[in-house]
C-alpha cells in the first residue's frame, strides 16, 4: 500500500512516469528489477529526500535522472527532456554531489571547484572568481591551493558541494553525500547545504537510508520498498516541529519495516 | 641555541645531507668503475682498457663533429622509433579500450609480436625494405610498440570509474574529457612505458645499426669490433648509456613536475 500526503506539484521538474529498470541477462529469468513502475513528481524548487533501505534502488532511479542509465520501461523527464537521449541538452543544468568527493587528485581545491565552469567554456578569470567566491562561502578560503591529499573529508566534500553549486545548475543531485563523514561535520554540512539549496532556489534530490538526515534535511520525504516504488510519500514543510517530524519518524519506521 | 634531537645528536646540515645522496647514487657507478680499473692493470688493453683510455676516447668522440653525428645518428633514431611506436599504441590502446572486439583480434596479435625477438625483425626488415633509416624506423616500432599499447590499455582500463562519472555528470565534449581527466589518468604509465621502453629501444637499435646501417652507434661497435679496439667500444657504448641516464632524468624531472599533488608518506616501503 502506498500512503501518500503530498498533492502533486503544480509544475513538475522531474517525473518518472511508469519507469521500471531491470539489470541482468535479457531473455532470461536472472534479470534483477531494481526500480517497479515507479510514478513520483518533483516540483521546482523542492528539496526532496529519498530514503530506503540499502538496495532499494535508490542510486538506480538517481542515477536515472542523472541521464547516466536508461529505464527499462516508462518515461523519465527532467525540466520535459530525457535525460538519457538528451544527455548533452542538460550540460550546466544538473549537478551532482556524490556519496565521496570524488575531486580529481591533480587538482588543487579551487581547480576541483572551477572544474564544472571550464566544462561549460567559462573564461578563466571568471571561473576563478566564481570558484574562489564559493569555497570562502563554504568556510575553504585559504585552502585554493591545497591538493585533495592535502584536506580532511569533511573539507574534501565541501570542495564538491561548491563544485555543484559553482555551476548554477537549477537540479541538484545528492547521493548520501555525507554519510562517510563524522556526526558533527554531517550535521553541519547538511545544514549549509540545506540553506544554500533554499538560498539558490534549487530543485534538489537528496538519496538518503538515514531517517534522521531526511527529517534534518527535506521538505518532502519519500520512501521506497525494494524494488524501487513509492511506499510513503509525505511534505514536513520548513518550520515542522518537532512532534510532527516524530510522527512522521514513526510512519516511516512502520512502512520500513513491512 | 643549536637544535638537537632527543637522542641529543645534532640533526645533519642539508649540505652533509646532500653530500651523503650524491655519494649514494654514484656509489655503484664507483664500485664499476674501480672494479674495472684493477681488471685493467691483471689484464691487456684489448681486454681491459684503463678507465683514462676510455676517457679520452669518450672525448674524443664528443669532441669531434664527425664521430659525434653518430651518436646522434643513434638518438635520433631511437626517439623516432618510439614516438612512431608510442603514437600508433596510443591509437591502438583507445580503439581495444572502446571495443572488446578489436581488443580479442589485436591482443593475440601484439602477444605474437612481443614473442618474435629483435634481430628476427631485422633480419625482416633487411629482407623487406631498401632504405635503411625506414628499416631501423620498422624494427624500432615492432619492437616496442606492443609494450606501449599494453601498458595504455592497462591505464584506460586502471581509470577511476568514479572520476569518470563525475566527469561526465558534466558532460564534457570528447577533447574537454581527454585533456582533463584521461591524459592525467594515464599520464603516470605513459611515462613509465617510455622508462621501460627507451631501455628497450637502446639496446635494439645497436642490433639494427650493427647490421643493416652505414652510420650510427652500432655501426661503430662494429668497427671496433674488427679492430679490437675495446677502448673505442666501451667509450661508444658509454656514449648510447648516458643518452638514456638523460633522457630518465628528463623524464624524472616530467614526473616530478606532474605528479606534484601525489601525498608523500614519511614512512617508505
Amino acid at each position: 500500500m502506498t500512503m501518500t500526503d503530498t498533492a502533486p506539484p503544480a509544475r513538475p521538474e522531474i517525473r518518472f512516469e511508469h519507469v521500471s529498470k531491470t539489470f541482468g541477462r535479457v531473455g532470461a529469468t536472472d534479470l534483477f528489477r531494481a526500480v517497479d513502475d515507479l510514478n513520483l513528481e518533483i516540483g521546482s524548487g523542492e528539496l526532496v529526500a529519498i530514503l530506503g533501505k540499502t538496495g532499494c534502488g535508490k542510486s538506480t532511479m538517481f542515477n536515472m535522472i542523472a541521464g547516466l542509465l536508461e529505464p527499462s520501461a516508462g518515461k523519465v523527464e527532467v525540466s520535459g527532456h530525457d535525460p538519457f537521449a538528451q544527455f548533452n541538452w542538460f550540460r550546466g543544468k544538473i549537478a551532482i554531489v556524490f556519496q565521496n568527493d570524488r575531486l580529481l587528485p591533480w587538482r588543487t581545491a579551487i581547480e576541483n571547484v572551477a572544474f564544472g565552469l571550464e566544462m561549460l567554456d567559462v573564461p578563466k578569470a571568471e571561473r576563478m572568481a566564481s570558484a574562489q567566491a564559493w569555497l570562502t562561502k563554504l568556510g575553504l578560503g585559504g585552502h585554493e591551493n591545497d591538493y585533495p591529499h592535502a584536506l580532511s573529508g569533511g573539507m574534501r566534500q565541501r570542495v564538491s558541494i561548491a563544485r555543484a553549486f559553482a555551476t548554477n545548475a537549477n537540479i541538484l543531485l545528492c547521493d548520501e553525500p555525507f554519510s562517510a563523514l563524522d556526526e558533527m561535520t554531517g550535521n553541519r554540512l547538511r545544514e549549509e547545504f540545506a540553506r544554500l539549496v533554499r538560498e539558490n532556489g534549487k530543485t534538489a534530490v537528496f538519496i538518503t537510508h538515514s531517517i534522521n538526515e531526511a527529517l534534518q534535511i527535506g521538505d518532502r520525504i519519500v520512501v521506497l520498498r525494494r524494488p524501487a516504488k513509492i511506499a510513503y510519500d509525505t511534505r514536513l514543510g520548513r518550520d515542522a516541529d518537532h512532534g510532527a517530524k516524530e510522527d512522521i519518524r514513526a510512519r516511516i519506521q512502520a512502512v520500513l519495516a513491512e | 641555541m643549536s637544535e638537537r634531537t632527543l637522542d641529543g645528536t645534532s640533526p645533519p646540515t642539508p649540505i652533509i645531507d646532500g653530500a651523503w645522496r650524491v655519494v649514494r647514487a654514484l656509489a655503484p657507478f664507483i664500485f664499476l668503475g674501480a672494479a674495472w680499473q684493477v681488471a685493467s692493470l691483471f689484464f691487456p688493453a684489448f681486454l681491459f682498457p684503463s678507465l683514462v683510455a676510455v676517457f679520452w676516447r669518450c672525448l674524443d668522440i664528443l669532441e669531434q663533429w664527425s664521430q659525434f653525428v653518430d651518436v646522434l645518428y643513434t638518438v635520433g633514431r631511437i626517439l623516432a622509433g618510439l614516438a612512431g611506436a608510442f603514437i600508433i599504441g596510443a591509437v591502438l590502446a583507445l580503439m581495444m579500450a572502446r571495443s572488446k572486439l578489436v581488443d580479442g583480434f589485436l591482443s593475440p596479435i601484439l602477444t605474437f609480436f612481443q614473442g618474435i625477438p629483435a634481430l628476427s625483425w631485422v633480419v625482416f626488415a633487411i629482407i623487406w625494405f631498401h632504405g635503411v633509416e625506414f628499416r631501423i624506423f620498422f624494427i624500432m616500432v615492432l619492437t616496442t610498440l606492443p609494450a606501449f599499447t599494453f601498458q595504455i590499455v592497462s591505464a584506460l582500463r586502471a581509470m577511476s570509474k568514479d572520476l569518470v562519472e563525475m566527469v561526465m555528470s558534466f558532460r564534457p565534449s570528447r577533447v574537454q574529457m581527454f585533456r582533463t581527466l584521461i591524459l592525467p589518468s594515464i599520464l603516470p604509465e605513459i611515462l613509465t612505458a617510455w622508462k621501460v621502453n627507451l631501455g628497450n629501444a637502446s639496446r635494439v637499435v645497436v642490433v639494427a645499426e650493427l647490421v643493416g646501417a652505414t652510420g650510427g652507434v652500432g655501426y661503430q661497435l662494429l668497427q671496433q669490433q674488427q679492430i679490437f679496439d675495446m677502448a673505442g667500444a666501451l667509450a661508444w657504448t658509454l656514449q648510447l648509456v648516458f643518452f638514456v641516464l638523460i633522457v630518465q632524468y628528463i623524464l624524472t624531472l616530467i614526473e616530478n613536475f606532474a605528479f606534484r599533488y601525489r601525498a608523500i608518506s614519511e614512512r617508505s616501503l
